[in-house]
């Protein structure tokens, strides 16, 4: 079973729900596709979505809410 | 009490600002940072720097607590909160204070009467400004609303008593929409600021945003004339000036003694900003709020009085009263400053942090670069786009704007995409030439004329 990971094209904060006391985007081990929503980045105070950009099965975030991410970081991987 | 030192609880150009106002009155300084920040240049500039917490600001430059300890900790006389992140938190005042520090700007009392809207525009009524027509104060039902809206006419803005900062507005063109709106705006701010009072005003559709600096020490009142911020994009000013060349004599002066009026009926104690919508075809002005800390655009007022106004406001801070009076404020020449931030204005303004590759300085009369950019520097993603300012004086407007011009040419950054381009078109546009220009002039003009030099649509978030 090989995996796919998700990378963040922006640096900046992390968040897994649209907003606070929100469930998240998706929680771990649900499956995706392509263009769901997966997370938002926050940089320099805008919001960018963060789409899973690859269809797959039980995801895994590797990054928690509100963490910090550097561009090109892993912020989960699915199975393909 | 003399301030000999103070700690500066923000980061970024302002930081940078402060510490040479503070040095230039022989101030020892004490920096706090972010664990991300800890290679900007107001930390290399300061005589000590801590450490405040994560990059999150929440965790590090808003955290009152963190930033009171740090403060006694290094055994500062003054904290200096800047702009944004602390600087208008009336409890973060309290709390400095409360640890027997002084804090640089108004009491904690002052922020929050002139912070809360309803407060602010009844100070300013019982001062003689000129408010924007609407309600008296808070309404509580749909019927007191739809009383007023028939008063003043449509559209109105219905405004949440506790928000600010361009949050909890709605505007309803029309009875129906009032009606369909109103209850809805009340529970989105009882949700949002835990307090669904609201009030409403009129919308003001063309008007320009002019503002006027103030200075108080508890006593004695002066303003430093006005600033014209008519440049905006999202509620957010981009090219600022001073002073608001068109604006008619009998009209400058009447804006500039209400705020005077203003500032003189709280007993107003440091640097603030009194904000008007000026509408050019009646002459009429409106109070839209009062501002009470040192505000981005300060330096094109500085350029044409000559007044240090960061070094006035620690002085004052200090004890000291004002050390110049009305009659020694005097306008020379014109300034323009424009707001240098790392955002792609061909991709929507997508902010752009990164690497400072190369970076070159305009130099020369009348130009000045406020920044917090070095060559090497990499700009962290997690706090504003704004990293730096050209302000450049000359004797008219004309002359200033080819002088901007040429020193937008000059400044050179190499590395992330920046707003320079941007205000290169707008110093040659011919109508911000001739000052025709409102408040919503800049958003048509992004979607026309800069769309169509830049070839790209200006808009895609």
């Amino acid at each position: 079973m090989s995996k796919t990971e998700i990378r963040s094209p922006l640096p900046g904060t992390f968040y897994r729900s649209p907003a606070p006391d929100v469930p998240p985007f998706k929680a771990d081990g649900d499956s995706v596709a392509a263009p769901d929503t997966i997370g938002i980045i926050e940089v320099m105070k805008t919001f960018q979505e963060l789409s899973a950009g690859v269809e797959g099965r039980a995801i895994r975030f590797l990054v928690d809410n509100e963490e910090p991410v550097m561009a090109g970081q892993v912020i989960a991987e699915v199975e393909a | 009490m003399t301030i000999r030192s103070l700690l500066i609880a923000n980061r970024g150009e302002i930081a940078v600002r402060i510490i040479k106002a503070a040095k230039a009155l022989g101030i020892r300084t004490v920096q706090i940072y972010s664990a991300a920040d800890a290679d900007m240049l107001a930390v290399k500039l300061a005589d000590e720097a801590v450490e405040v917490g994560p990059p999150a600001a929440r965790k590090s430059y808003l955290n009152i607590e963190a930033v009171v300890t740090m403060a006694k900790a290094a055994g500062v006389d003054a904290v200096h909160p800047g702009y944004g992140f602390l600087s208008e938190n009336a409890d973060f005042a309290d709390a400095v204070e409360a640890a027997g520090l002084t804090f640089i700007g108004p009491k904690g009392d002052a922020i929050r009467l002139l912070g809360d809207k309803v407060a602010a525009r009844e100070v300013a009524a019982r001062a003689g400004v000129p408010t924007v027509p609407g309600s008296a104060g808070r309404i509580d039902s749909l019927e007191e609303a739809t009383a007023v809206a028939e008063r003043t006419g449509y559209p109105v803005m219905i405004k949440a008593a506790a928000g600010g900062g361009g949050r909890g507005i709605r505007v309803a063109a029309n009875r129906a929409d009032l009606e369909r709106h109103f209850p809805q705006a009340s529970a989105e701010a009882l949700a949002a600021f835990g307090d669904g009072g609201l009030y409403i005003e009129k919308v003001i559709t063309r008007a320009r945003h002019v503002e006027v600096q103030i200075l108080g020490d508890g006593e004695n009142f002066i303003h430093c004339y006005e600033r014209e911020c008519s440049l905006q994009r999202r509620r957010q000013k981009v090219w600022e000036e001073a002073p608001s060349f068109l604006l008619p004599q009998d009209a400058r002066e009447k804006l500039c003694a209400s705020a005077v009026a203003l500032a003189s009926e709280v007993s107003y104690r440091g640097a603030g900003t009194v904000e008007y919508l000026y509408d050019d075809e009646t002459g009429e002005f409106y109070f839209i709020e009062v501002n009470t800390r040192i505000q981005v655009e300060h330096p094109v007022t500085e350029m044409i009085t000559g007044i240090d106004l960061v070094a006035e406001m620690i002085r004052i801070a200090g004890g000291a009263k004002l050390s110049i009076r009305q009659d020694q404020v005097k306008i020379a020449g014109h300034a323009v400053e424009c707001r240098i931030n790392v955002e792609d204005p061909v991709r929507g303004f997508l902010p752009t942090p990164g690497r400072i590759d190369r970076l070159v300085v305009p130099a020369g009369e009348g130009v000045r670069f406020d920044t917090m950019l070095y060559e090497g520097y990499t700009i962290p993603p997690f706090y504003d786009s704004l990293v730096g300012k050209l302000i450049v004086h000359a004797e008219n407007r004309d002359v200033c704007l080819e002088r901007l011009a040429r020193a937008l040419a000059d400044l050179t950054i190499i590395g992330p995409p920046t707003t320079i381009g941007l205000h290169q078109a707008l110093a040659g546009d011919p109508a911000v030439k001739r000052g025709a220009f409102h408040t919503r002039f800049l958003e048509q003009w992004l979607e026309t004329e800069f769309a169509g030099q830049t070839g790209r649509t200006a808009e895609v978030a």
